[in-house]
Formats: C-alpha cells, sequence, structure tokens
C-alpha cells in the first residue's frame, strides 16, 4: 500500500475529531472518503498532509513511518494536497501560484507548467491573471494544477466540487479522472458522494469521526443505507 | 467607479479620490515598466535629495517652527529605519505585531549599557546590539509564532509593555531615571560626531540605504517569495513545502535585527534614555506609518513614515491644535485609499480597487458569487 492511515486520533483541544480512523490507498487508485459535514473528512486529509498532528495512531507514505514529520517535509516525501477551500495565494498571478507548488524543487520548470496548462487549457488562457480575481471553477484548477507543480505520488483533494456549478464539477472531475490515468494516486474528499463514487475505485465512509463503511465505490452506489443517507435514495430512484 | 466604493460618485470626496489614485496609480504603473537606466536614475535622485534635505533653504519650508535637521534625523529618520524594519514582519510575512518599539529599546539600552558601563565604542555596540536584538526577536518569536492573527497581535503588544516595564523596574539599568552620559560615536573618516545632528543624520540615511537595499534584495528572493505565500495562506504554503514556522521566526529575527540598528543610533546621540521613551503609542504609530503607506511596498512605507513623523511638526505653528490636524490628515488619507498611499501593485488588484474601471477582471463576480455557497457547504 502506498498510503496506510492506522488508528488515527485527532484532538481539538478536548473534542475527539478523528476517534480512530483507518484508511488505505494503493497506488494507482481513486480512493474517495465520502461523509456529511464534521464527520471529519477534511480532519483527516490535513493529517496525512501534516497540518494538524495526531494524538494517537500512524501514517505510513510509501513504507516510512510520516507522523511525525512536520508538513513542509511531506511534500518532499511525495504528498500533494489541493486544500479546502482551495487556498489560491490571492495576490499571486496563475504562474506564480503555480510556481509555488513547486517551491521545494530547483531548476527549469517549463515542463511541469506546460503539462499543467495542457491539462488546464483555461489556466493558460489566464496565466497572467491574478488568482483572487478568478472564479470558483478556475481557482481550483489552479489549486490542483499547484499541486501537481511537486510531482506527488499521491494527490489529497479537498472537496474540489465546493460551491461550484454542475457543469464545471464535470469538468473537474473529468480532469481528475485523467491526472489518475497518467499515474498519480488520488485520495478523495467529497460531499458530492454521487460523483465521487462514479468516479473512485474504492469508498470509505466517515461519520462522526470514524470509519463506519468500506467497499469498492461500485457497490456503495447500491448500498441501501449509503443510498438513504448520502445519495438522497428515497427521493425517485425507487 | 465599482462597487466596494464606500464613497458615492458625485461628492467631491470621490472625485479628489479619482485623483488621487489614479495619479499614484499611473506613477506605479510607469515605474512598474520603466527601464533599468531611468530607475538608477531616480534612486540617485532620491538618495541625492536626502544628501542635501537638511540645507536650511529646504528646512525653512519643511519646518518653520523647529530645528530642520534635528527632525530629520528624529523622529522622521527613526522612523523611516523603523517602518522598513516593521515592513518586513507586518508587510511581507503578514504578521501584526504591536510591539515593535520593545526591539527599538532593546537596541537603544545595548547602547547606553555597553557604552557607560563597559565603556565600549559605538561600532563595536552596533555589532553587539544588532546581535541581542536579534535574539531577542527569536525569543519573542518562538513561543508565539504558533500563534495567528489577533492572537500574536495581543502577545506582541505584551511584550513590547514587558520591556518597557522591565527597564523601568531594573535598577541595573537606572530603572525609571534611565541611563545617562551615553557616549557618542567615536570619529569615523575624520567626521565628529558631537551635538550637531547632520553626522548623525548621514549616519542613519547610510544605515536606512543599507537597510532597504538589504530588504529589497531579501523580497525578490526564495525568502520573500515564501513570505508572501505565508502571508497570503499560511496553510497553503506549508503544502507547497514552505517551512512556515522557520521563516515566520527568520521575519521577526530580521524586523528585531533593524529595529535594534534604529535604537543603538538614536541613542548615541541622544546622551540619555529614559523608559518612557519607548510607549506602546510608538509602536502604534510606526505600524500607521506601515500600513498608511501601503504595507509590503517599500517607497510606500518610506513615505508613510516620512509624512507620520514630519506632520505634526510642521503643524507646530497651531499649537494644541496639531494633532488635530494630524488625526484629520490620517483620517482623509485613508478615506481616500484605504490600502494605503502606494500599496503593491498585486494587492491592489486584489482589494478590488481597480483604477481602470472599463476593464473589470473577468470572473471576479463569479468567485465572489460563490462565496457564500462555499460557506453553508462548510
Amino acid at each position: 500500500m502506498l498510503l496506510e492511515i492506522k488508528d488515527i486520533h485527532v484532538h481539538y483541544g478536548k473534542i475527539e475529531a478523528l476517534k480512530g480512523v483507518s484508511l488505505e490507498v494503493g497506488e494507482g487508485e481513486i480512493v474517495t472518503l465520502i461523509g456529511a459535514n464534521g464527520a471529519g473528512k477534511t480532519t483527516t486529509l490535513k493529517t496525512i498532509s501534516g497540518l494538524r498532528s495526531l494524538s494517537s495512531g500512524s501514517i505510513v507514505f510509501d513504507g516510512k513511518d510520516i507522523s511525525r514529520l512536520p508538513g513542509h517535509k511531506r511534500v518532499l516525501v511525495g504528498i500533494g494536497q489541493s486544500p479546502e477551500g482551495r487556498g489560491v495565494f490571492p495576490g499571486m498571478t496563475v504562474t506564480e501560484n503555480l510556481l509555488m507548488g513547486a517551491y521545494t524543487r530547483r531548476g527549469d520548470f517549463t515542463k511541469e507548467l506546460d503539462e499543467v496548462f495542457e491539462l488546464f487549457p483555461r489556466l493558460a488562457e489566464r496565466r497572467n491573471q491574478i488568482g483572487g480575481t478568478m472564479s470558483g471553477g478556475e481557482q481550483q484548477m489552479v489549486a490542483i494544477g499547484r499541486a501537481l507543480m511537486s510531482k506527488p505520488k499521491v494527490l489529497l483533494l479537498d472537496e474540489p466540487s465546493m460551491g461550484l456549478a454542475p457543469m464545471l464539477v464535470a469538468q473537474i472531475f473529468s480532469i481528475i479522472k485523467e491526472i489518475n490515468d497518467r499515474g498519480t494516486t488520488v485520495l478523495l474528499v467529497e460531499q458530492n458522494a454521487q460523483q465521487a463514487l462514479q468516479l473512485a475505485h474504492r469508498a470509505y465512509v466517515l461519520e462522526t469521526g470514524r470509519v463506519v463503511k468500506s467497499a469498492p465505490a461500485a457497490d456503495l452506489l447500491d448500498d441501501p443505507q449509503v443510498r438513504e443517507a448520502y445519495l438522497g435514495g428515497a427521493l425517485g430512484q425507487h | 467607479m465599482n462597487a466596494n466604493s464606500t464613497i458615492r460618485d458625485g461628492n467631491p470626496l470621490a472625485m479628489l479620490r479619482q485623483t488621487v489614485v489614479g495619479y499614484s496609480d499611473r506613477v506605479r504603473d510607469w515605474w512598474a515598466t520603466a527601464p533599468g537606466w531611468a530607475r538608477w536614475t531616480v534612486y540617485g535622485l532620491l538618495i541625492a535629495l536626502a544628501i542635501i534635505a537638511p540645507h536650511p533653504a529646504i528646512g525653512s519650508f519643511m519646518s518653520p517652527h523647529s530645528h530642520w535637521a534635528s527632525l530629520l534625523f528624529s523622529p522622521i529618520g527613526t522612523f523611516v529605519l523603523l517602518a522598513v524594519g516593521l515592513n518586513v514582519v507586518v508587510g511581507q510575512a503578514g504578521l501584526l505585531d504591536l510591539g515593535f518599539v520593545a526591539f527599538y529599546a532593546i537596541g537603544a539600552y545595548t547602547m547606553a549599557v555597553f557604552g557607560t558601563k563597559y565603556g565600549w565604542n559605538f561600532w563595536g555596540v552596533l555589532v553587539v546590539g544588532i546581535f541581542i536584538t536579534a535574539v531577542s526577536g527569536i525569543i519573542l518569536g518562538s513561543p508565539t509564532l504558533r500563534l495567528r492573527g489577533d492572537y500574536l497581535a495581543i502577545v506582541t503588544l505584551g511584550f513590547g509593555e514587558i520591556v518597557r516595564i522591565t527597564a523601568q523596574n531594573t535598577e541595573y539599568i537606572g530603572g525609571a531615571r534611565g541611563i545617562t552620559n551615553i557616549p557618542h560615536p567615536q570619529p569615523i573618516f575624520g567626521v565628529e560626531f558631537f551635538l550637531d545632528p547632520l553626522p548623525y543624520y548621514y549616519l542613519l540615511l547610510a544605515a536606512i540605504v543599507l537597510v532597504v537595499i538589504f530588504a529589497k534584495r531579501l523580497e525578490r528572493s526564495r525568502v520573500g517569495r515564501a513570505w508572501e505565500a505565508i502571508r497570503e495562506d499560511e496553510d497553503a504554503a506549508e503544502l507547497m513545502g514552505v517551512p512556515t514556522f522557520k521563516f515566520k521566526l527568520l521575519a521577526f529575527f530580521i524586523g528585531a535585527m533593524i529595529g535594534g540598528l534604529t535604537g543603538v543610533i538614536w541613542a548615541s546621540k541622544v546622551i540619555a534614555i529614559q523608559p518612557p521613551n519607548f510607549p506602546f503609542i510608538l509602536s502604534a504609530t510606526i505600524l500607521a506609518a506601515v500600513v498608511l503607506g501601503g504595507s509590503g511596498n517599500l517607497p510606500g512605507v518610506i513615505i508613510g513614515a516620512f509624512l507620520i513623523a514630519w506632520l505634526p511638526e510642521r503643524f507646530r505653528g497651531f499649537a494644541d491644535y496639531r494633532i488635530l490636524i494630524f488625526g484629520a490628515a490620517l483620517v482623509l488619507m485613508m478615506a481616500l485609499r484605504p490600502e494605503g498611499l502606494l500599496p503593491p501593485r498585486r494587492r491592489r488588484a486584489v482589494t478590488g480597487e481597480v483604477s481602470k474601471p472599463e476593464t473589470p477582471p473577468a470572473g471576479g463576480d463569479e468567485a465572489g458569487d460563490d462565496r457564500p455557497a462555499e460557506e453553508v457547504a462548510k
């Protein structure tokens, strides 16, 4: 397994946000983490990328225990993240945002930039536009492209569909598929369970800080409980 | 006009604002594309202007009520150097520091203690003083930089007060009486430092030029890029592999060094220092200078510091009303130009106050529109 999370507990002060989450992501997979507000999806991702520290449990990446590694060093081992709410640097241009993604590396990044621009032609058109003046969808593209600039082995995506129009969501999801086809493993956190499950190979369902279900994504699409809770199942499919 | 304007069209203030904004934006846009030789000419002219500035002919206009050359050293010169230092912390790294006066005080006290008790010469104390304030920056920074925003501001405010009150209550450094008979710098290049403010002014000017070059080079380096990322989104910066804590500490370190440098030079001229020389209001005033000038942009910050230091002196003729006029001038400036007189080009674009209303950023409205949706989704 490329990424193994074993029984992690994370606290915000006295409140336990994650009460023993375990999950695995294999090389080449798209794994999705679905669940309601406050289930602990974002906390799980932040703990993997090192923005939150864990109280117990361990995170093993590529055979190495990275539980105590500071966040900025996890980029070096191959973890790239597009954070919740996109986190685009508002005062930098698109190109500068992308180059920040390659901050840990030195040298010439023309090739990497070209790859991102090929994946997101929209960004190529707007490479000199200031990040903060772009639309939500474009900012999401910047955030994903920026994470790719560090050449991650696993790409963590936190709610890429948040606040986007349905057409844009479909576009972003097809790009995620394309990224995965090119060989990057993806761990996707989503509230938009329907689309996430259609895209992913495997899925975990998170509820109040615990994994309550894990199965191939296609199975969960048909799972009556999941349909009921996350897919608006009772509303017409029957 | 755009939607962000708080002043309506037709209001005379709005028209005045358009003029001011238009003018300073044109200057900046010209500057951004100016060729190298033009820039160097401007740098040369500015330094030349600073060198001839103490001339009485300029002084009679700039400061009819006080001794101009003295003003140029303090408060004008010291404010400019302090503001350039604080700009590293506030403008570049985006850390709100309300206790910057502490480093100024530590620098001044280092000069006073080493000069009077150990008989050290100024140039030696200058090195030690910068070192000590840099260490104090690390001491303040390492426990507090885990805090963000308002909380950091509160802790730094506390630090500023702690330094002043400690000085007040420590007999070794004179307590409330402070320290007197601080030695002047030894002559250098045949220039004597005594009561005439001119040599001190030129010393300070040299320090300002060196520090500005240093700060400008930092801004364009990898360090500057890291600070920019931290200022704009600290979590995202960490995700890009920027060691955010280390770089925030570095900003405190460098800011403290510049504050300390100012303190050492200032103390070497004034002969006597007391704790009340370092009140909280001085930190606030320097911060006002940075914000007024345009946080993050060195020319703006320097102009801001100059105005903040100079205006109250210029209005001395109005006696008790001068602070009232000074306050009114500040309010007017912030109303006309809330992001500062000369903000950095880019941050100006983000605030939405684009000076050419006919070309609004495409997609800008969309970005605004889906924010409420995000809040709901969270």
